[in-house]
């Protein structure tokens, strides 16, 4: 079977892309075909051993669906994969309005409805969380620089502004918050949100629901090292059922049909859980999943296959993630094949 | 008498070290860390523990007390050990 995943910017600042084709290389019961794509030639995932077999130039999601769909179709041609698994937000909402068209092409797909993403998306989440007594940090939406002045009324400072997809800034005066402001606009376009700063320890989860509501697995994460992105570079599997039910909830709530990676925050104060993010795709720590007893991946491509899953409650507490970087070596030809003709195929 | 209470998904390595699974925080203890550890996870309340260390080691009981006292401070503030 073969499968295409994207994301494959295996950066400072990860893509889902390498840690989920490698969940699915882990897979006993198949024998995954992996075709990678990318956005740009420098991509890290394009050059890792075993990783794809081919690799693929995709149109970024701001040229449009229509050209989207039609690289997509040329790829098809060549590879006839089965499966598509978009790892990036940003991509979301182009391959939930594709799908249909994809499915005419034989390609299956596993994705939230645009619905499901827009509740969780950063803007509305915090009113998800509160008519589901859900616990969740306050937040205000951005919209110009005026909006900056009312923070001080509705919140005391630090806060913390968040871009619509990605970047955060934790600020702790106006100046600060109108220069934040300025560089996710300028990056990431409106709305800004502005968050409550909640003083405590990051907990992740990632999870999979099977879009009727059923969790069908999900694996909890501290963080034990975060870089200057904020980004964990290593974590360790923990057992609080506190996040497996809040989870959970979510999942039955939303009807969540996908993998996805919930963020909370435990408050130093009362020791209790605040969902800070619902991210809709499955993390870049993704791996640590199967290390730990669950292939949530390889189980969304079961459920994509209409095969019986049994929903998974075990899992290893104290599996440990550490992210490494590591230079890998290529020649100016191949980087020539995949810079000028965005895709190269590598021989076994 | 103070007495504590140790979960029952705490357990210390020969080597001192200790993992909290619910957290996933780590811990390194000594070889007296480890061993009073040991005690109060056999239900030992602190004035048994002094008098045991008193038994098995040359020091005064005030000095004693203060550093166990500190100890279980710290076991406390890191939610490893809770009071009964």
């Amino acid at each position: 079977m073969k499968i295409a995943v994207t994301g494959l910017n295996a950066t400072d600042n990860p893509g889902p892309g390498v840690p989920v084709i490698r969940c699915l290389k882990e897979s006993k019961e198949y024998d995954f075909d992996i075709i990678g794509l990318f956005y740009d030639s420098l991509d890290p995932g394009i050059y890792m051993e075993n990783i794809c077999s081919a690799c693929y130039m995709i149109p970024y999601p701001s040229s449009g669906l229509n050209e989207l769909f039609d690289r997509l179709k040329v790829i098809h041609e060549k590879e006839k994969f089965d499966i598509i698994i978009p790892t990036l937000d940003s991509e979301l909402y182009g391959f939930v309005k594709l799908q249909d068209k994809l499915a005419e092409l034989g390609i299956k797909t596993f994705l939230p409805t645009a619905a499901q993403l827009n509740i969780r998306s950063k803007d509305m989440l915090f009113e998800f969380c509160a008519s589901n007594q859900i616990k969740a940090p306050k937040n205000i939406l951005a919209g110009s620089v005026k909006d900056i002045y009312s923070i001080s009324e509705k919140f005391d400072y630090p806060v913390v502004i968040k871009g619509i997809f990605y970047d955060a800034y934790i600020v702790n005066n106006f100046e600060e918050a109108v220069s934040a402001f300025h560089k996710i606009r300028a990056k990431w376009g409106n709305p800004i949100i502005v968050q409550e700063y909640l003083k405590g320890d990051e907990f992740n989860v990632v999870a999979l629901g099977d879009g009727n509501g059923q969790m069908i697995g999900a694996v909890p994460m501290r963080k034990l090292y975060i870089t200057d992105k904020g980004k964990g570079w290593a974590g360790i599997t923990i057992n609080d059922n506190r996040l497996i039910e809040l989870s959970r909830k979510v999942i039955e709530k939303i009807k969540w049909r996908s993998g996805m990676e919930l963020e909370f925050i435990k408050s130093a104060e009362t020791g209790e859980y605040y969902l800070l993010e619902i991210n809709p795709r499955f993390p870049a720590w993704t791996f640590l999943a199967p290390a730990a007893g669950q292939n949530l991946p390889v189980l969304m491509i079961k459920l994509m296959l209409g095969e019986e899953v049994i929903p998974l409650t075990e899992y290893t507490i104290g599996t440990i993630f550490v992210r490494s970087s590591w230079d890998l070596i290529t020649d100016i030809k191949t980087f020539e094949q995949i810079a000028s003709f965005g895709e190269i195929k590598w021989t076994k | 008498m103070r007495k504590y209470i140790v979960p029952e998904t705490l357990a210390v390595s020969d080597s001192g070290f200790l993992f909290l699974p619910n957290t996933g925080e780590t811990f390194t203890l000594n070889h007296i860390g480890k061993e009073i550890f040991h005690l109060l996870q056999n239900g030992l309340n602190e004035e048994e523990i002094v008098q045991h260390m008193l038994d098995e080691y040359d020091i005064d009981k005030p000095s004693l007390e203060k550093d166990l006292s500190d100890f279980i401070i710290q076991l406390q503030k890191y939610s490893v050990i809770k009071e009964e």
